[in-house]
């Protein structure tokens, strides 16, 4: 038989590792540490954000991207619209990035203004589209990549 | 010891189930069908936005079934009716597996659109500690011997646990993430939607029939779960 005291001490042990829990996972998402800084935000850090390993979010700005096949080296810059920041990145981007599209890039904001990224994210936007007439889907990254390349 | 525990056990009747079983899995494989027929490729994702179709729905009978262990975990510690604990721990079965399917699916996702299988985000994160909490309350009903016990500690887990249920919905809104935002009518071509709500519906009807399912036959193991218990009761009065 179980008596009522027990059953609310075991309610309140359980109560108390899931907070315990709950609080470890969550504090790391606490609203101080977020997932991305904004060029702007990482700019205003000064020389407290340079070398230290941060994710830059933003907009690719339209026209900005240069892309060398040979070496395959990747430059653009990340805008918020107020701030701005060249990245250099290595590698192939993710199918879906192009100019104007939000990204999240991994890495290192060095001293002498470029941000050199390990691992570059394109950020999906919750909208879907079809294609217009004259418009063909998934095929502008071949495009850009062409145009860009050479 | 349950109240009803004394009385001889009245198993569950299928009654219109198989019908209903039959009904929604005709119905899912239309769904399916429809939604891929009828959606043209997306402009920026092209076909791969089909995956859209079974991540969204499995996500969200994902938080039904947590619902479902929640209501039924409250129902179970207020009326002490062990049927409410069967029901929530079938609940909790279904719906891991669901969480598990929209993890998996979301990464499979993720590589072609994000360019990573996975990162550390808001979304993803508290959705990742949803499959535990999950995995965390099916394992502690297998660790508690004592049936009363078991529901009554599963119940507090479960009542606790489906906290984090607003916090994943909410996730994309409270913080920054790579996740993009909860899709709305707005934010979406038309010939999009009608193949998105068909297959909700169409998951919500399957997941009530697996939960069902699973309650049929977790009725039967407490039945002979509380037999063997009077019978072992039984040896030792000789």
């Amino acid at each position: 038989m179980t008596t009522k005291k027990t059953k609310w001490g075991a309610l309140a042990a359980v109560g108390v590792l899931v907070i315990a829990f709950g609080w470890l996972i969550y504090g790391g998402l606490d609203s101080n540490v977020v997932y991305f800084l904004t060029p702007k935000e990482l700019l205003a850090k000064g020389a407290d954000g340079y070398d230290k390993p941060v994710r830059l979010g933003g907009q690719v700005k339209p026209g900005s991207v240069v892309w060398d096949d040979k070496a395959l080296s990747l430059r653009f810059s990340v805008t918020d619209g107020t701030g701005e920041i060249l990245v250099h990145a290595k590698g192939a981007p993710p199918q879906m990035f192009k100019d104007g599209q939000g990204v999240v890039v991994e890495g290192r904001y060095g001293k002498d203004g470029v941000f050199t990224s390990t691992n570059l994210m394109v950020k999906h936007s919750n909208e879907y589209k079809a294609p217009k007439q004259g418009e063909r889907p998934a095929e502008m990254y071949k495009s850009l990549m062409k145009s860009a390349g050479t | 010891m349950f109240p009803d525990s004394s009385k001889s056990f009245d198993p569950p009747k299928p009654g219109l189930w198989p019908a209903f079983g039959l009904v929604s899995f005709l119905f899912f494989v239309f769904s399916q069908v429809f939604a891929v027929l009828t959606s043209p490729a997306d402009l920026m994702m092209g076909h791969m936005q089909k995956m859209w179709y079974v991540h969204v729905p499995a996500a969200w009978v994902t938080f039904l079934s947590f619902g479902i262990v929640l209501v039924a975990s409250i129902y179970f510690l207020v009326k002490e009716d062990e049927r409410a604990d069967l029901l929530a721990a079938s609940a909790a079965e279904v719906g891991s597996v669901f969480c598990g399917l929209t993890l998996m699916l979301g990464m499979l996702w993720g590589r072609p659109t994000w360019g990573v299988w996975w990162s550390w985000d808001a979304r993803l994160t508290s959705t990742l500690v949803l499959f535990l909490i999950y995995v965390g309350y099916l394992a502690l009903r297998s660790f508690v011997e004592d049936p009363q016990r078991r529901g009554q500690w599963s119940a507090a887990v479960g009542i606790l646990g489906a906290i984090n249920v607003p916090i994943v919905w909410m996730s994309v809104r409270w913080w920054r993430t790579l996740h993009q935002l909860q899709t709305n009518p707005r934010s979406l071509s038309p010939e999009y939607l009608r193949g998105l709500l068909l297959n909700v519906a169409a998951f919500t009807l399957l997941t009530i029939w697996f939960i069902r399912r699973r309650y049929e036959a977790a009725r039967f193991e407490s039945a002979a779960e509380h037999a063997a218990q009077k019978a072992a009761l039984g040896d030792n009065d000789g």
